[in-house]
């Protein structure tokens, strides 16, 4: 990297270059691509009773023979059991579900607080940041207080009157909807505020006096170019709610099943490591490739407005 | 057996006691043990009496300690696994080291009968020292059953649970299952009558049939979590550790909200479960680990680590040093007539263990 002025040779420029590009790179090859292929190694081996839990994949038998062992059973077991299916789908939906919602809540408070005064803007942030000063799992384990019978929610309820029994929302699919909305709302209005407070506020006043209204001025300005926010605020909330695994664990019931739920399973109490990484890369398949075609949709949108 | 999230706060203790190697040169040993399975002495007196010092970290389920095993190196010098299936496979995988018993004065006081038991899965009690010992039963509050099936019901069954008819009673104040597969399912065969052993295509079937035909009763599956729902009266059925549920039973009395909860050895059987101690191939310090099992050896320190964690050990010289209370409790020390129906759970083939917790996750996800 160049500090000092002055004029600088060829080839310190092209080092530094390198070094800039490079580490990226670097950074990627070590902490993405390798534990990829660590666990893509060990999605075609077999289980076994040892140290690790696992088969070799190759073997040196005398005489430069090499043994190769690719096991493709793993990824066909999880073709026949519709466990899997069922569950890679309903990971997905719940995804859906919670990036939709935390969309329909988080748009209006993104757009609220990048419309608030300037003064008021950093408070309202500090107050959606605030809850991150706390440990996420902490966070969780409170919404077992707030929603368990004797809990906050339903003692609130029944002293309105609005309930005469208390509730069971704890250890339903609903409790995992609602802890999933709360962790993951942040997500959403990070990424949209900022691009709501980039927008250009003259195209608004424009509409206006142009006879636009207020509402119409919405849907045919701001939202569309909010897009990038839109889109960037539910890739942050779907990719990981897909691969969820304390929420559904801490507040769903015995019917939550998610992929996350399985690896750990199979991981953990089957410790069968081959099966659980093919599961990991199914799943990562799974998310790579709409994550590219909507990258590849967001290129050719961009060069077709100029 | 599965709560691990908890296990992570309960890290936090573990940290407070010591995690950094500021000191280098003083002993340490290192001990990997359940959440509150050590009274509140046992490791400040250990340090007092040899001068090592203690650092623990806690599971609450097998599955993480053997995770660890598993992938090596994990640093943990006394462990304190259950000894079937889970000691039994990590013998087999050659995880453990022999045990020095030069070392360990004191073996001789332990319970023979279970030390044959684990010399099944141990050959020559070469690598296990056991700990404790209970059953798996039922967590009951008393008061709740009895309101939703009457006063004459009986409390010591499973048809608590697998009964459709009493489930659809208790459903509403709350049932719930441990996690783990070889438990429901024994308990199941159990309560039809059947080897709660069984591994025959049938029986499982017919007990899978069994726990699906109550799933819709069933509030959740988790191996902890019932001890604090027991205990503030969520739940009103629990299929649970005795001592566990004892637990329970304590912090209801300390409440004094007028909960009263009781623990029962189902008379169709229950299992009887022993957690050992043992010292990883890789233990850094073999030494002090020995030391602690040494310590763990001495009557007195056992018998108040019983008094305090409600569950029974297996050292014969320390029973007249537990409290009265938990001595004489039929179902802490079962009389030899309840003895007889408990059952020790077999040892299976990974094979048999994987289709066994597969069709678990069917089960709990109701497909």
């Amino acid at each position: 990297m160049s500090i000092g002025a002055g004029p600088q040779s060829q080839g310190s420029r092209r080092l530094s270059r390198l070094v800039n590009i490079g580490i990226p790179y670097v950074w990627l090859g070590v902490f993405f691509l390798l534990p990829f292929v660590i666990v893509l190694q060990i999605s075609v081996a077999e289980p076994a009773l040892a140290q690790p839990p696992y088969t070799a994949l190759w073997e040196w038998i005398d005489d430069g023979l090499l043994q190769i062992q690719i096991n493709l059973r793993n990824f066909m077991l999880i073709g026949e059991d519709d466990i899997y299916l069922a569950a890679f789908l309903n990971s997905l939906w719940v995804a859906l579900v919670c990036t939709l919602l935390c969309l329909l809540l988080g748009y209006p408070m993104a757009y609220a607080i990048a419309t608030a005064p300037e003064r008021w803007r950093v408070l309202l942030l500090m107050l959606i940041v605030l809850p991150f000063w706390t440990s996420f799992l902490i966070r969780v384990y409170a919404w077992i207080g707030i929603l368990n019978s004797g809990g906050l929610l339903n003692t609130f309820l029944l002293w309105l009157g609005v309930i005469d029994q208390p509730m069971q929302i704890l250890h339903t699919q609903t409790a995992v909807y609602i802890g999933i909305l709360y962790s993951y709302l942040p997500f959403m209005i990070l990424p949209l505020y900022a691009n709501l407070t980039r927008l250009d506020p003259t195209l608004l006043e424009a509409a206006e006096d142009l006879g636009c209204r207020p509402m119409r001025a919405f849907v045919e300005i701001t939202l569309p170019l909010s897009k990038p926010g839109i889109i960037a605020g539910s890739m942050l909330v779907f990719i990981p709610v897909v691969g969820e695994f304390v929420i559904p664990d801490l507040l769903g019931g015995p019917d939550s099943l998610m992929v996350g739920k399985l690896l750990w399973t199979e991981f953990f109490s089957n410790q069968d490591w081959p099966l659980a990484s093919a599961l990991a890369i199914l799943l990562l398949g799974l998310l790579v490739v709409p994550f590219v075609l909507m990258q590849r949709m967001q290129q050719t949108m961009d060069e077709t407005q100029p | 057996m599965t709560n691990r999230l908890k296990g992570l706060r309960a890290l936090l203790p573990a940290l407070a006691i010591g995690c950094c190697p500021a000191v280098q040169a003083e002993e340490q040993v290192h001990l990997y043990n359940w959440s509150d399975y050590f009274a509140e002495d046992t490791l400040p007196n250990f340090q007092a009496r040899t001068g090592i010092r203690p650092v623990l970290d806690v599971y609450d389920a097998n599955e993480v300690l053997e995770a660890k095993l598993f992938a090596g190196g994990s640093g943990y010098d006394v462990i304190f696994p259950t000894a079937r299936p889970f000691a039994a496979r990590h013998i087999k995988a050659g995880l453990y080291q022999p045990l020095d018993k030069s070392k360990l004065p004191g073996l001789e006081r332990l319970d023979p009968e279970i030390m044959a038991s684990l010399a099944s899965i141990d050959p020559g009690n070469q690598y296990l020292v056991p700990y404790m010992w209970g059953t798996s039963g039922l967590g009951l509050n008393v008061e709740k059953v009895k309101a939703a099936l009457g006063a004459e019901a009986k409390l010591d069954t499973w048809a608590l649970i697998f009964d459709p008819e009493q489930a659809a009673k208790l459903k509403d104040c709350g049932i719930a299952l441990l996690d783990d597969p070889t438990e429901v399912f024994s308990a199941a065969l159990a309560y039809l009558g059947k080897d709660p052993n069984s591994l025959d295509k049938a029986d499982l079937d017919a007990a899978a049939a069994v726990i699906k035909g109550v799933h819709a009763n069933i509030r959740y599956f988790h191996s902890s979590q019932y001890i604090s729902d027991l205990a503030n009266g969520e739940l009103c059925v629990a299929h649970g550790y005795s001592g566990d549920v004892l637990q329970a039973q304590e912090r209801a009395e300390e409440a004094d909200k007028g909960i009263e909860i009781a623990y029962r050895i189902p008379r169709e059987g229950a299992a009887l479960w022993t957690d050992v101690m043992a010292i990883p191939k890789d233990a850094p310090h073999p030494d002090a680990a020995h030391a602690f099992i040494a310590y763990l050896l001495d009557p007195q320190v056992i018998a108040d680590i019983s008094d305090y964690v409600f569950y029974a050990n297996p050292n014969l010289a320390a029973t007249p040093l537990i409290e009265a209370e938990l001595r004489e409790d039929p179902e802490i020390y079962p009389p030899p007539e309840v003895k007889a129906r408990l059952f020790v759970p077999n040892e299976r083939s990974d094979r048999e263990i994987r289709t066994l917790n597969r069709l678990w996750t069917r089960i709990k996800s109701n497909r």
